[in-house]
């Protein structure tokens, strides 16, 4: 299964659509794609997972990274209409507390 | 090696003579077995068509002098084929070291983080661990206490892989380290916490859930660091319930708190620990829901905790057509009396 990364780069806020699968296949192209972006300061890097239907815990090492990055240069990271399965992995991980997360708007939410 | 090609050689043309005359099967197959024996040998190939060109030389002398210049220029255009099969014998004797190297560090990682399930008496106790690759990024392991307390900890290292298995050893270690008393559930993980946290790369990290377990009291303490999530099987009502815990996963947070959580273990009642590797089993496409390996689980019951785990493994393993995509971790603790 692949992924599909597509970035539209605005003034202040960098928006990545995902759409696919991350896994150990595709972790390492999704993590080429979004931490660059977190390189610069006060910048905003919103990630929209709503195509994103599997991932499994390399694509949170994926968020991890990039959320500390976020930490040392001073940009923001959201994560946006995660789906269940998904979000799931982020609630047990702990990581939905200390990441700016929104479910998914459609394709049913809790 | 000489003597096997000069006989090969005058078996070659001997071959080539007969097959020039009868277009006979025979010698087909006879320079078959003659090639087989030059691959053997590491003969290239535009040594091949060297002895061609002796060969029909000395059948055939009168052969044009056209004929012979084409021979000589596919004698040419053979050398580039020659060498890429060279490096090619080259790479495949190093696949072959790189592959026994690995599997030397496999069993090293086997005898640094080997860990014995312990005898308990009235605890029954059965782990499967298996991993998908050579070496394992799942980790389970003992700790007798010297109060008589059992601490299990069952962890999964993400990054997979070799990094992942040296970065397990890194943790035993720390682990190795604690005294033997003062293993509180919470306190091992928020140290744990911090010596992953400092030594490891960004994109890598650990969950774990660690449990001790008290037998005079029949009490489970158990805290998880973002690990996924075990559970609880009541023997009386015959139901699983989730075993609910909060925390974050160990490397992310320096600062990261741990919450501490008490289950008492009736008789004959289960505590399942797992690793995501059982709980992201497929099938096909289609993922496993949770509530099918609980289904899978208590139809062993009656079994065993070391040949129920063994059960639920094969299950799983040849629902995946004996290809694991993730290391498998299945731990189950029942007490007996």
């Amino acid at each position: 299964m692949n992924l599909s990364v597509d970035i539209t780069n605005e003034s202040e806020k960098s928006i990545v659509n995902l759409s696919g699968e991350i896994d150990a296949y595709t972790a390492p192209q999704l993590k080429d794609a979004v931490l660059p972006l977190t390189k610069t300061p006060e910048h905003t890097v919103e990630i929209d997972l709503e195509n994103v239907n599997y991932m499994d815990s390399t694509g949170l090492g994926v968020f991890i990274s990039a959320l500390k990055s976020t930490k040392e240069h001073g940009s923001k990271m959201k994560l946006v209409n995660i789906q269940d399965r998904v979000l799931r992995l982020f609630k047990i991980t702990g990581l939905d507390e200390i990441m700016d997360i929104n479910s998914a708007i459609r394709g049913g939410s809790e | 090696m000489d003597d096997v090609i000069k006989l090969d050689a005058a078996n070659y043309k001997d071959l080539l003579k007969h097959y020039i005359d009868t277009q006979d099967e025979k010698s087909l197959y006879g320079v078959e077995q003659v090639s087989k024996s030059f691959i053997k040998n590491h003969i290239l190939p535009e040594e091949i068509v060297n002895l061609h060109i002796q060969a029909l030389a000395e059948l055939y002398p009168e052969m044009s002098e056209k004929f012979q210049h084409s021979m000589d220029f596919l004698l040419e255009a053979m050398i580039s084929y020659g060498l890429a099969h060279q490096e090619f014998q080259m790479l495949r004797e190093k696949q072959y070291e790189i592959k026994s190297e690995i599997s030397v560090a496999a069993s090293m990682q086997n005898t640094l983080l080997g860990t014995t399930k312990p005898e308990i008496e009235g605890l029954d106790i059965g782990i499967v661990s298996v991993p998908a690759h050579q070496m394992n990024g799942d980790y389970h392991h003992f700790v007798k206490g010297k109060d008589g307390s059992l601490g299990i900890a069952i962890a999964d290292v993400i990054g997979k892989g070799i990094p992942a298995a040296l970065c397990m050893s890194m943790i035993k270690y720390a682990m190795d380290s604690y005294p033997e008393d003062s293993m509180e559930p919470k306190s091992i993980l928020k140290n744990l916490n911090r010596v992953v946290e400092r030594n490891v790369d960004a994109s890598m990290f650990i969950t774990m859930l660690y449990a001790q377990y008290l037998p005079c009291e029949h009490k489970l303490h158990y805290a998880s660091a973002g690990h996924e999530p075990g559970f609880y099987y009541d023997a009386e009502k015959g139901t699983f319930t989730e075993i609910e815990t909060k925390g974050l996963v160990l490397g992310v947070s320096s600062d990261a708190e741990y919450e501490q959580y008490e289950l008492k273990v009736n008789k004959g009642d289960m505590v399942i620990l797992l690793t995501d590797g059982v709980t992201e089993c497929r099938d096909g496409d289609r993922f496993i829901e949770s509530e099918e390996i609980l289904e899978v689980i208590k139809s062993y019951e009656d079994l065993p905790a070391q040949e129920m785990v063994n059960k639920v493994y094969k299950h799983f393993e040849r629902l995946q057509d004996f290809e694991l995509r993730d290391d498998f971790t299945l731990l189950i603790l029942r007490r007996e009396v």
